[in-house]
């Protein structure tokens, strides 16, 4: 294996690294609000400074790639979609923060009947998310095409959710805090999902070469 | 209010790489169908066919022995200087079949520089205004004329002027190239044949080199054999694969570079072999 194939490898490791922490983060802030777990969600903020370190050291050493191996093609490719992984996955990381924090209000607040429609939202994000990394890794194309095919159900569950919410708000005016709270969290949750097809979009590009955003018909 | 300059920058860029996708099936400056190519028995090109369009820039590459630079001398029949060299197959300048025209009269029309600069032992000015003596020109003005419009198209009219008697051999490497490059201009080639121009130059001189190619782009078509990729993909508007003495792959510089047809392509310009 040449010495830039070692360095390609390893930007993908770092990038897995930090899609694992991000993962977790996701997973461990729909749960802290879902069981009021307020150590949980204090346990995403505290990982928020390494998530955000790591998206600093895999951008300098993909630049560094840039600079000194003079890439083309399919390795160009791969570090050109690594860059922008990398920042979804670093956006994905805050709003995954966000939703901690929104538990750290909630959870001395009782249970509102909106809530139990989270863990189905988070559910298929975290579905959404896991198989656009798997598609990185397997530069599986058909896998990274059924993400983006997946961003509508997301987005008409966000939807009907904030229709609930806001009847709901409509219904039970002192309850209206602990709902705005929730429609935060669902609106996390769509953009954590827009992230996912963001990165299933960059790996099109890197496998096959082919610039499939805004394009609506590839989803179809 | 920001300015809408930059935005209509990027726009013309991106249109311009969908134009040049077009003209590659559009009328050809110089054409290939079927060139096969032999050094006595053995055959250093295979069924070649290509077309390069006019006023744009087509690089070759390829691992050394593949056939690049054989094929850029067909262009000017310069393999014809060769013992045992045999061509089949057709190469056509402007639709009209090189092997059927006058060769001194093709090679006004195609221009050649080589990979080592070769100024003749004469003066800067002998040394430009050379072609144009050979085909006639005689006024001392107009030769004057011509030498200076030349170097300064070779970008070295400002290094040279006060010395334009000066010997030729006495400039530097990547100065006695831009000379060359100005003697071959000055006959107002339509096509301009370059067989690895900056191999034997410095970064610097190889950079001057380069602007000098972006500058003539627009009025003569560019043939460049080259083995630095990334000359390539700075200088080319189109860029063949050539592996074996065959054509491997010929498209837009921006689709060989960033996403090849072939694998074979792929392996060679990310450095997998070759």
């Amino acid at each position: 294996m040449r010495h830039f194939d070692q360095e390609l490898e390893q930007l993908k490791v770092m990038l897995l690294e930090m899609a694992s922490l991000v993962e977790s983060a996701i997973t461990n802030s729909v749960n802290s609000v879902v069981q009021k777990d307020k150590l949980l969600a204090e346990s995403v903020l505290e990982k928020e400074a390494t998530v955000n370190q790591m998206e600093v050291d895999i951008d300098d050493f993909a630049i560094k790639l840039l600079a000194l191996q003079q890439p083309m093609a399919v390795d160009l490719r791969l570090i050109a979609a690594g860059l922008k992984i990398n920042t979804d996955l670093e956006r994905m990381g805050d709003l995954a923060v966000n939703i901690a924090e929104r538990a750290i209000e909630l959870y001395q607040e009782p249970v509102i009947k909106p809530m139990v429609d989270i863990p189905h939202i988070a559910a298929l994000v975290q579905s959404m998310v896991q198989k656009a990394l798997d598609s990185f890794v397997n530069k599986d194309v058909e896998l990274a095409k059924s993400v983006l095919a997946s961003d509508d159900a997301v987005d008409d569950l966000r939807t009907a959710s904030f229709h609930e919410l806001i009847s709901y708000m409509e219904r039970t005016k002192h309850n209206i805090p602990q709902a705005v709270s929730l429609l935060s969290i669902v609106r996390n949750l769509e953009r954590i999902a827009d992230h996912a097809t963001n990165i299933a979009e960059d790996v099109i590009f890197y496998v096959k070469g082919i610039d499939v955003r805004h394009h609506a018909e590839v989803r179809e | 209010m920001k300015s809408e300059a930059p935005w209509l920058a990027q726009k013309a860029i991106v249109e311009s790489d969908k134009a040049t996708a077009a003209e590659i099936n559009g009328s050809p400056k110089l054409q290939a169908s079927g060139l096969d190519f032999f050094y006595g028995n053995n055959q250093a090109l295979h069924g070649i066919s290509l077309r390069i369009p006019a006023l744009k820039t087509t690089a070759f590459i390829g691992p050394s022995g593949c056939g690049k630079s054989t094929f850029l001398r067909t262009f000017n029949r310069m393999n014809e200087t060769l013992r045992h060299a045999r061509m089949q197959g057709e190469v056509l300048l402007d639709g009209e079949n090189i092997l059927e025209m006058e060769v001194s009269q093709l090679r006004l029309r195609v221009g050649m520089v080589f990979q080592r600069s070769n100024p003749f032992p004469k003066s800067v000015f002998d040394n430009v205004a050379y072609g144009p003596r050979v085909n006639g020109t005689r006024r001392k003005s107009d030769l004057e004329e011509v030498v200076e419009t030349s170097l300064q198209r070779a970008a070295l009219w400002d290094e040279v002027k006060d010395h334009l008697h000066k010997s030729a051999l006495e400039l530097s490497g990547g100065q006695q190239q831009r000379l060359c490059i100005a003697r071959a201009m000055a006959v107002d080639p339509e096509v301009l044949l370059l067989d690895e121009p900056c191999s034997a130059l410095d970064p610097i001189a190889t950079a001057k080199i380069e602007e000098l190619l972006f500058q003539i782009r627009n009025s003569c078509t560019l043939v460049i054999v080259t083995h630095n990729m990334q000359q390539a993909a700075r200088v080319a508007d189109f860029t063949g694969f050539f592996l074996l003495g065959k054509l491997i792959e010929y498209d837009t510089t921006k689709t060989i570079f960033e996403r090849p047809k072939i694998q074979a392509t792929e392996d060679y310009i990310t450095g997998r072999f070759g």
